[in-house]
């Protein structure tokens, strides 16, 4: 690796002013990383780490097979009290995500269905590796960081990352610093429940962190996730902020932004409402930053996988594999599913358990790096390497090929 | 790794340190660690640190009479720090870990502490010299090196102790302090089970009256203040010693190897290295082997390797420095990436070197594990695995806990959504904080 992260502690103060955060700013599992390029094209990844359930942000409430892997977990139908959001009358966007619903009817949002990476692992840790490296194999550097240097140098400085460390989707020779906002944050809820989970049969110190966790306020439906306090607001102050950078003149070009809380292994319906709520809260944050650059952007959201179509028997969904990735931008060509829908048969599951993948994150990334930012196909068979056979996705953005 | 080498390190050592080699034969890497003398007894002394004292106090008088040349009184504090890193990089790097446990576990027994800020000058030559050399030696020397020691006879007063009917005394008109020799008694050696009274405690401070040290000395160092030592015998728990520095020397000769001496030692090291609530059959083996051997720590902390109990499943809480320590040495991070060690320290509720009372840090589960204690360790442990992000969660786990890593462990940190959560899971486990 070559990043050599900037000594920031000085410029603390500076740093949080530029991103307009307050002191008491915490992170939570959110991170923003930022870098520079000489060009007037925006383009921004949001990771989503940990897995979201695909099917539960985008639901395909007309598929027939549907109700019977996972009645439990659907949210109603469109038109009914908190039900689905219509996208044209197949599939339905998760209730919490009303701002992605307005982009979706501007023609500025484009969900990509039945997608996954090229690797078949259902450790989150490999998927999220490969994902960022954009390669079968180990790299040195991560597949945005390879954007970042095939595009023209910029004498712009503005390149840091907002976090405990650079996601490996940025890492490699272009710079990126790293600032950490005071304090590092807490764990979220959940995390604290597994950790009290985890311990609860120890005489010594399962007691202690009930009781430590009771003190400091967490009810029992906080930590089981039926209830979200946690810090709400950090995912979308940190898209505001990038928002903000990526408008400037000279600011920067690239953005990684991470948020987590997708590994919905029990008690999906109400685990899944805030963080979904936060990513729309973030995207219309960012969108709302960007102001007349918003025309010039385009947004990438990924998961290192999906979750299986059955629901288990904790009305959760365990590591699977085909999900969804949004496209969005002010130049998108929105206002459709995109998608080669496999269906949901029982012979149409991957492995008897997975939404089937019909098309591959590759394909997508090199198509809109491909008509948004004009990478030709030899600099791009860079970025990703060995992925002749996942061709860039045509039509992603509106009036290119 | 075999059940037995886990144990070796992190029972009676501070935890693996990354992928380092194992030991092959447990017994004998432990018993190893006790030949010739500790490795890490270079740096500043004790005199050291009072001529920096003395400085820093001689800068603050001219900053006093406004002398604009005059250098900052920074002298001891910064002395302190890149000490207290040493100290540190020590026991991170350390081949010798169980010797450093003896070390703590030594230093802890014969506390000083930075609550007495003047400490700051001496309290890690203190450890240095009066501790580190001694705990494969006699257990008599480390207490004549701690009773000597600048840092003890400060931070337990009996610097400024004098006997009454002394010279200075009838000049001064001012008496004995008895700190030092209660917590002499009461903690360091015979304990309370012995049945001294106040009495003795009188007379013990009699005894010491003189030991002090002399600052403006150079190089400043112990000084047996005749003049200030109360004349006459005196008779401590039935036994009579003499007026001098030579009755000092036999009293604390007697107290030594004294058999109540050799019990609460006893109960303290298998206490601290197997159980909260030590097996009478344990505390018996170490007492016997201490008397047989006149205070042989070296042989009595070889014994200690071969408690059968030793080799139970782990059972003690590690406390928070410990743990911190554990977690670092598993993380294997180059220097520059560690934490500041005073800063967490504070934030897990046992700060560096800062006991609150003489007795020192408690060492059973119930003192540490508060509600809030436990929380902190998992907020540290979160914050630390954000920074390491590129480590892998499993390997780690092999790495430090091997054939002690539960299943349940394992099973958590495989479903957890990113590598930070995975390693704060290890971090949390309940094996990982147990030693």
């Amino acid at each position: 690796m070559h990043i050599n992260p900037i000594p920031l502690a000085p410029g603390l103060t500076r740093r949080a002013a530029l991103l307009g955060l307050s002191a008491a700013f915490t992170l939570g599992r959110a991170s923003l990383a930022l870098a520079a390029a000489a060009t007037e094209r925006r383009f921004v990844v949001v990771i989503l780490r940990g897995a979201l359930d695909g099917m539960a942000a985008v639901v395909p409430y007309g598929d027939k097979d549907l109700a019977t892997w996972r009645a439990e977990i659907v949210p109603p139908a469109p038109g009914q009290p908190n039900g689905l959001l219509d996208l044209g009358g197949f599939y339905g966007l998760h209730p919490a995500l009303s701002g992605l619903h307005d982009m979706y009817k501007a023609n500025e949002l484009a969900p990509v269905h039945a997608v996954a990476g090229a690797y078949r692992s259902r450790s989150h840790f490999e998927a999220q590796d490969y994902m960022e490296f954009g390669a079968e194999q180990r790299m040195t550097s991560g597949w945005l960081n390879r954007v970042a240097a095939a595009l023209p140098a910029s004498g712009s400085e503005t390149a840091l990352a907002v976090g405990a460390s650079v996601p490996v989707l940025l890492r490699g020779p272009t710079q990126v610093g790293t600032w950490l906002p005071q304090g590092g944050g807490h764990p979220e809820p959940d995390l604290y429940a597994r950790i009290a989970a985890l311990n609860a049969h120890d005489s010594i110190t399962g007691p202690a962190i009930a009781d430590g966790l009771k003190e400091r306020g967490f009810s029992a439906s906080v930590l089981a996730g039926t209830e979200q306090p946690g810090n709400r607001n950090a995912f979308p102050a940190l898209a505001a902020a990038a928002g903000r950078l990526l408008a400037a003149k000279d600011g920067p070009r690239l953005a990684a932004l991470e948020i987590g809380g997708w590994d919905t292994h029990t008690a999906q319906p109400g685990r899944l409402n805030g963080p979904l709520k936060q990513l729309d809260d973030g995207l219309v944050a960012l969108k709302a930053g960007l102001g007349d650059a918003w025309s010039k952007t385009v947004v990438l959201t990924m998961t290192e996988f999906g979750r299986t179509v059955r629901n288990n028997g904790t009305k959760g969904t365990d590591h699977g594999t085909g999900t969804v990735a949004f496209v969005l931008g002010g130049d998108v060509a929105g206002g459709r599913v995109q998608a080669n829908w496999p269906g949901l048969a029982q012979d149409r599951l991957f492995e008897n358990r997975d939404l089937q993948p019909t098309a591959d994150l590759r394909s997508v990334a090199k198509g809109l790096l491909k008509q948004h930012l004009g990478l030709t196909d030899a600099v791009l068979a860079k970025v990703f390497p060995d992925s002749a056979s996942a061709t860039a996705m045509h039509g992603l953005v509106r009036g290119v090929a | 790794m075999e059940q037995r080498t886990a144990q070796a390190l992190i029972r009676f050592g501070l935890g693996r340190r990354g992928a380092e080699p194992l030991p092959t034969d447990p017994a004998a890497w432990l018993a190893g660690q006790l030949d010739g003398t500790d490795p890490a007894c270079a740096g500043p002394s004790a005199a050291d640190g009072l001529i920096a004292f003395r400085q820093d106090n001689a800068d603050r008088r001219a900053i006093k009479q406004g002398d604009p040349t005059a250098p900052q009184p920074t002298r001891v504090r910064d002395m302190f720090r890149a000490d207290a890193l040493a100290m540190l990089d020590v026991a991170l790097t350390t081949p010798t870990p169980f010797r450093e446990r003896l070390v703590w576990f030594w230093a802890n027994h014969f506390t000083v502490s930075l609550r007495r800020g003047e400490i700051t000058a001496v309290a890690l030559p203190f450890i240095r010299e009066a501790i580190r050399p001694y705990v494969n030696g006699r257990f008599v020397d480390m207490l004549f090196a701690v009773m000597r020691h600048p840092a003890m006879l400060m931070y337990l007063d009996n610097a400024s102790s004098i006997g009454p009917n002394s010279p200075a005394g009838l000049k001064q008109h001012r008496g004995l302090n008895e700190n030092l020799a209660r917590e002499s008694l009461e903690l360091h050696t015979v304990s309370p089970a012995s049945g001294y009274t106040q009495r003795d405690v009188t007379e013990y401070a009699k005894i010491l009256t003189g030991w002090s040290f002399e600052i403006n000395y150079n190089p400043p160092q112990f000084l047996f203040r005749l003049n200030a030592h109360e004349p006459g015998p005196k008779t401590l728990m039935g036994q009579t010693f003499d007026h001098g520095a030579a009755g000092g020397i036999a009293a604390l000769t007697w107290l030594a190897d004294h058999p109540w001496t050799h019990r609460h030692l006893a109960t303290k090291l298998v206490r601290h290295f197997v159980a909260d609530d030590p097996a009478p059959a344990d505390v018996a083996r170490i007492e016997r082997v201490l008397r047989d051997t006149k205070g042989n720590l070296k042989a009595a902390s070889l014994e200690l390797t071969r408690l059968q109990g030793a080799w139970q499943p782990l059972a003690k809480l590690r406390s928070p420095m410990e743990y911190v320590v554990a977690v670092l040495r598993a993380l294997d991070l180059p220097a520059d990436k560690r934490p500041d060690l005073n800063g967490v320290m504070g934030q897990m509720g046992q700060p560096f070197l800062n006991a609150p009372l003489p007795n020192g840090w408690p060492d059973t589960a119930a003192d540490w594990a508060g509600g809030e204690a436990m929380l902190r360790r998992v907020d540290w442990a979160y914050g630390i695995a954000g920074r390491v992000a590129a480590a892998d969660p499993d390997q780690l786990a092999a790495d430090s806990l091997g054939p002690l890593l539960q299943q349940a462990t394992i099973d958590q940190m495989r479903r957890a959504g990113s590598r930070r959560d995975a390693i704060t899971l290890l971090f949390a486990s309940p094996e990982f904080q147990r030693r």
